[in-house]
């Protein structure tokens, strides 16, 4: 166990988070974070779209559904989306997807958009403890023991 | 399939009444636009007991559910009935409806029949509405707010609906309760077959109901009502509190001369009768009623009106494909013939639809269609503030400019 696994709070809490990586930035940047060896939790799992455009707000959603405590949405910086405008989209709809979150009582704050570029794997590593931290302090999913949210 | 199951929702539709006459299939709007389609070959190969395909993209999902053909059926077959009862048989074996929105609304509801988390429905209130937290008169609002969120961005304040009826309300010295707990009715599920949630979400909301004490719960959503009135108490038997869609409500108001309208710039209105107010509640004459009795508002009708109107479109935020497309084009460009100021109606979702299909790059010229589209309650509410107004229609050019990349 690193430094970063050792949950802050509680010490069986381990959050299982759904990244999605953009192929043509933030995928390159988890691909050089972990040539470079950096260490990032083992609760992050990556999915990898072709563009941050291309998750659908119910992609989210229906991770959440099932029980993910968190969800990342990573693409490329505004201007360098290899789709033009995906990235664009895809602020756009995960603010308004935060908003159904509040209303709903999930909350907006499991469910975070970063932009992260291929040369960033450092900051791919970063992103990943920060909100890996952050999620274990907001504690296990709400949903999870419903029948919707899985064990 | 379960064979038995399906048996007895052939003899529930009163398939075995069908003479074959087709008339159901003339009137389809899905069938006009989709001759792969019919709702008579549909009743037919159920009888003959063929299999049925249960999956996504077959029959069962692509009927509107707009009961047109219900309606026009001299034996009375009930063919959406029908419709739902195959669709909870195939979501019993796991398929699913292609939503629309990518099954983002139906997963919400899931969600909501699954949980008790503390929801925030009840932002939209402002200061000058006032509510109460107990009281004999229920409004039921529905997923207004949540279909703002999802739809933010079209400026279609869906929940000034909610805010309207409450105003009225309040002139009628009335404070209705309104509630955050109340869950969405489950329409959408209920049409989809997901029953085991639907039933969740319904025990939930009559109990909601019961709680507050309420004896009339008033509906400014033709789905909600619906569900209530006809899903609910098919389940539970018969509520002791009474159910009203906001047109009886306000045509009863004003018969009783509970509301006095101010003078008002005249407009000219034409009536979209959503399928579910009109065909599957009967509810014909007392949105006409109300638009009527507005001093300075008149009624033009649609070419195809009352029992005749054809949906928007999209039943249950399923199968919003094609043949979606066409009939909403062919609904705007028969209210823009009518030459009418706006083209009302009673709801959300047919809202939603029908501002949707005019936005992006449509089949039709965009002067055929380009009709304001304005929700009925609200209507009534500006009027009688004396602050009717005719909301712009939707610029399909100038919208387009600027939503370019840049
Ligand atoms: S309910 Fe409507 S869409 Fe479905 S078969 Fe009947 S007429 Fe066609
Ligand atoms: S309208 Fe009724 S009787 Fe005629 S074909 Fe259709 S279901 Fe059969
Ligand atoms: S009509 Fe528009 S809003 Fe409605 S489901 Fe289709 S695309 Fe979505
Ligand atoms: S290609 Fe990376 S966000 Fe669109």
């Amino acid at each position: 166990m690193t430094e970063a696994m050792a949950p802050a709070i509680e010490e069986e809490f381990q959050p299982s988070i759904l990244v999605f990586c953009c192929n043509w930035c933030s995928y390159a940047g988890a691909d050089l974070a972990g040539v470079s060896r950096l260490q990032y939790p083992v609760n992050v799992k990556v999915l990898r779209v072709m563009c941050s455009g291309r998750v659908d707000p119910y992609f989210i959603l229906r991770a959440l559904e099932l029980g993910a405590d968190g969800v990342l949405i990573t693409g490329c910086e505004i201007g360098d989306c290899h789709y033009i405008s995906g990235n664009v989209k895809a602020k756009e709809r995960i603010e308004r997807l935060s908003k159904l979150l509040d209303q709903i009582g999930i909350g907006s704050d499991r469910i975070r958009l970063e932009w992260i570029a291929a040369s960033e794997g450092t900051k791919f590593a970063q992103v990943m403890e920060e909100f890996t931290d952050h999620i274990t302090n907001l504690g296990p999913n709400p949903l999870k023991g419903s029948e919707t949210g899985g064990g | 399939m379960d064979k038995e199951n399906v048996k007895r929702l052939i003899s529930d539709m009163g398939a075995h009444d069908c003479v074959e006459c087709g008339k159901c299939t003339t009137v389809c709007p899905v069938t006009r636009f989709n001759p792969e389609f019919a709702p008579r070959l549909v009743v037919v190969k159920a009888l003959a007991g063929e299999e049925m395909d249960l999956s996504k993209d077959s029959d069962i999902w692509i009927c509107n559910t707009c009961e047109i053909c219900n309606n026009m059926c001299p034996y009375e077959v009930d063919y959406s009935g029908f419709i739902r009862g195959m669709r909870g048989e195939a979501s019993r074996e796991g398929h699913e409806p292609d939503c629309s929105q990518g099954g983002l609304l139906h997963a919400m509801m899931r969600i909501m029949a699954n949980s008790d988390l503390p929801q925030k429905r009840l932002d939209w209130i402002t200061d000058e509405l006032k509510l109460a937290d107990k009281g004999d008169v229920f409004l039921f609002v529905g997923c207004l707010p949540q279909l703002d969120a999802i739809f933010e961005g079209r400026n279609l304040d869906l929940v000034e609906t909610a805010r309207s009826a409450v105003r009225i309300m309040n002139r009628m010295g009335i404070e209705p309760v309104v509630s955050p707990i109340e869950k969405c009715c489950g329409h959408d599920l209920n049409w989809a077959g997901d029953e085991k949630n639907f039933i969740k979400l319904m025990n939930h909301n009559v109990q909601v109901i019961k709680d507050s004490g309420a004896k009339t719960v008033v509906f400014p959503c033709p789905e909600c009502m619906r569900t209530f009135d006809l899903d609910y108490q098919d389940f539970l038997g018969d509520f002791d509190f009474e159910m009203t869609h906001i047109s009886e409500f306000l045509a009863r108001a004003i018969e009783e001369g509970k509301l006095e309208f101010p003078e008002n710039i005249s407009i000219s209105t034409t009536f979209h009768d959503s399928c579910r107010l009109g065909r599957h509640l009967g509810l014909y004459d007392e949105p006409r009623k109300v638009l009527t009795e507005i001093p300075s508002v008149e009624l033009v009708e649609l070419e195809k009106n009352r029992d005749a109107a054809t949906c928007c479109g999209v039943s249950g935020f399923m199968s919003c494909n094609s043949t979606s497309k066409v009939m909403q084009m062919e609904k705007m460009q028969d209210a823009k013939r009518t030459e009418a100021d706006v083209l009302v109606t009673p709801c959300a979702k047919c809202r939603i639809h029908l501002d949707c299909s005019t936005r992006d790059e449509t089949p039709v010229d965009n002067d055929l269609i380009n009709i304001p589209i304005m929700d009925f309650t609200v209507l009534v509410d500006m009027a009688l503030r004396g602050k009717l107004q005719i909301p712009d229609a939707q610029d399909k050019e100038a919208r387009m400019e600027d939503e370019k990349p840049e």
